[in-house]
């Protein structure tokens, strides 16, 4: 199910959250909204959720095609999945996941066996099978997240919201349960949307990328698209890696470390090079980096593969000639 | 042993000599004295009508003010800690009032409220329902001394509830009535039942504001810490002791089951 987020104002007092926000979400996409804390996300995914109401206005929100603006979270029949779990921590695992099913209108609501089974199912999905007797305390970190996602699943919503899913993770839980989650998502092909401040998560996990700044979109696009053509350098400093070379007063250029080309002194022109010193080299892994002093004093990043490195035979203190290009802006 | 944390030795046996001193000696003096007098008498003294009645008054006027405590105290707990209003935190210190007052001049000033002539006395009068000078008015007294036990204890645990679970069950589904039910209440019933008993037992033990409102009749409105007094005023130590060791006896049973229960009701020790 697609949503569509129309002009949507949301303020704190004196405080703006969100200014003129519109926004598409595909149907069965894997989005996310992307930025720093403050600019916003996660109130664009409350006021998705109905758990916060834009400002009066035009402001509007639409799950396909049908207005949901004025509609309570609990009847709009979304998943949210909380950045802390937000776990029912008196209940067991398998009274947590099923609580959305028993909370339902008698008339509607699943026999006690029906239930069980479905619970089961869900615990099944999210690979926690036989935890049902647990209760949230005694589960890592990981397991509590996959739970309150299951516990999301068993009212069949019909988007997925998630607020900085691995936020409270660790390293390794973390990569392990990204990867997870989209073959996941893949494979049950439910609209999710979710908020996250990492750039390397928003690009490796999402279909579509949404990067916020000071409550407003900068730019939505592809991973590819955002980072290959960022639209302002606000984009450009956020997503990856990137030297910013003051080329003037008033003006820079924004340039990508291994978009850098590298060449000995010798081979220096200067109506296409910089002239560059080694101060730092760093090369345990595949791509070496090294940290070069331009000649007018400005460091820079550079990262090149340690073939290019070996080939080079380039060691701290050298001179080399840097091929900056002419990327803009 | 080695320990990381220092002066275990040295704390422990302060404790243990503190508790001793301060806890220890002075009930066993009691039960010592208590022990002077025979079991045929001990018996008797505590099987008396008028002993009885006042054990009744005592543990049954405690028990429904703790039990009214918890309630109203649940409620002014919630509303202080999940909303901000001008003045909130006056009402807060206001909560620790009955905790500072001579429990003497607390009596004094309900007695003068609720006697038929006070000002909500004369209106309860009205409705032929007297307030001082009955049980009732025990069960007021020990309502004002035992309500702010709850607050204190429900307030930090309701902080840290925090409003992600209740969103978290309004997304599934849940209305506020159910919210209430199946994800706050139990999550806060052990705070609840710690409060609770120290509430209860706060009252059993209380004497100063009730004396007053009582009106001390006997057989009628005499609680079990005024008829030890009254005894002590008679020189009958031996009695005195023997009606403090069976009511220090009962209370704890009491608070023993309790305790039991609050484990049973604790989700945390499962």
């Amino acid at each position: 199910m697609s949503i569509t987020i129309r002009s949507i104002h949301k303020t704190f007092g004196s405080y703006k959250a969100l200014e003129d926000v519109s926004l598409d979400v595909p149907d069965g996409s894997l989005t996310a909204l992307l930025g720093p804390s403050g600019s916003g996300k996660t109130t664009l995914l409350r006021i998705v959720a109905g758990l916060e109401f834009a400002d009066d206005g035009p402001g509007k929100v639409l799950f396909h095609g049908e207005d949901v603006s004025g509609v309570p979270a609990g009847k709009r029949g979304v998943g949210f999945v909380f950045q802390h779990y937000a776990l029912f921590k008196h209940m067991t695992v398998g009274e947590n996941i099923g609580f959305g099913l028993t909370t339902l209108p008698r008339s509607n609501r699943p026999k006690k066996a029906e239930i069980g089974d479905r619970v089961r199912e869900l615990l099944k999905l999210v690979k926690l099978e036989g935890l049902e007797k647990r209760r949230p305390h005694e589960l890592s970190g990981g397991q509590r997240q996959r739970v309150a996602l299951a516990r999301a699943l068993a009212i069949k919503p019909k988007v997925l919201l998630l607020d900085e899913p691995f936020g409270a993770l660790d390293a390794q839980v973390r990569k392990d349960l990204r990867r997870w989650l989209r073959i996941f998502h893949d494979e049950i092909g439910l609209t999710t949307l979710f908020v996250t401040h990492d750039q390397e998560e928003a690009l490796e996990l999402a279909d579509q990328v949404v990067v916020m700044r000071n409550a407003r979109i900068e730019q939505v696009g592809s991973p590819q698209e955002i980072y290959d053509q960022p639209r302002s350098p606000f984009v450009y400093e956020f997503l990856g890696n990137v030297n910013k070379v003051a080329l003037n007063e008033d003006s820079n250029q924004y340039i990508r470390p291994h978009e850098i080309e590298v060449c000995f002194a010798a081979e220096h022109d200067p109506a296409s090079g910089r002239l560059a010193k080694i101060q730092h080299l760093f090369s345990a892994g595949p791509v070496a980096t090294l940290t070069v002093r331009l000649d007018d004093g400005q460091f820079l990043d550079v990262e090149l593969s340690r073939k290019q490195l070996d080939d080079l035979a380039l060691d701290v203190g050298d001179e080399i000639s840097l091929k900056l290009g002419s990327a803009a802006p | 042993m080695k320990r990381v944390l220092p002066g275990f030795g040295l704390t422990m046996g302060f404790t243990v000599a503190y508790l001793g001193l301060v806890v220890l000696i002075p009930l066993v003096a009691l039960f010592i004295k208590a022990a002077g007098i025979g079991w045929h008498e001990w018996l008797e003294i505590l099987t008396s009508p008028r002993v009885l009645a006042a054990a009744k008054l005592t543990f049954g006027a405690s028990f429904c003010a703790a039990l009214l405590s918890s309630v109203t105290g649940l409620l002014v707990a919630w509303v202080l800690v999940r909303y901000e209003f001008p003045g909130r935190r006056f009402l807060d210190g206001m909560v620790d009032l009955p905790f500072a007052l001579p429990t003497a001049v607390a009596g004094i000033t309900l007695t003068a409220i609720y006697a038929p002539n006070g000002w909500i006395g004369e209106h309860l009068a009205k409705h032929g329902i007297q307030a001082a000078y009955n049980p009732l008015g025990v069960f007021i007294a020990l309502t004002f001394i035992g309500f702010p036990f709850v607050v204190r204890t429900l307030q930090p645990v309701m902080e840290d509830l925090g409003k992600e679970v209740e969103e978290a069950a309004a997304t599934l589904g849940a209305g506020r009535w159910t919210v209430f039910w199946r994800v706050i209440l139990p999550m806060l019933v052990p705070a609840l039942i710690t409060g609770f008993t120290l509430a209860f037992a706060r009252a059993i033990g209380e004497y100063g504001s009730v004396v007053f409102i009582s009106g001390n009749l006997p057989m009628k409105t005499e609680i079990l810490p005024l008829l030890i007094v009254s005894q002590l005023e008679q020189f009958k130590y031996g009695a005195a002791a023997v009606i403090a060791a069976g009511m220090l006896i009962v209370s704890f049973a009491l608070l023993f089951l309790i305790n039991l229960l609050q484990r049973r009701l604790d989700w945390q020790h499962r």
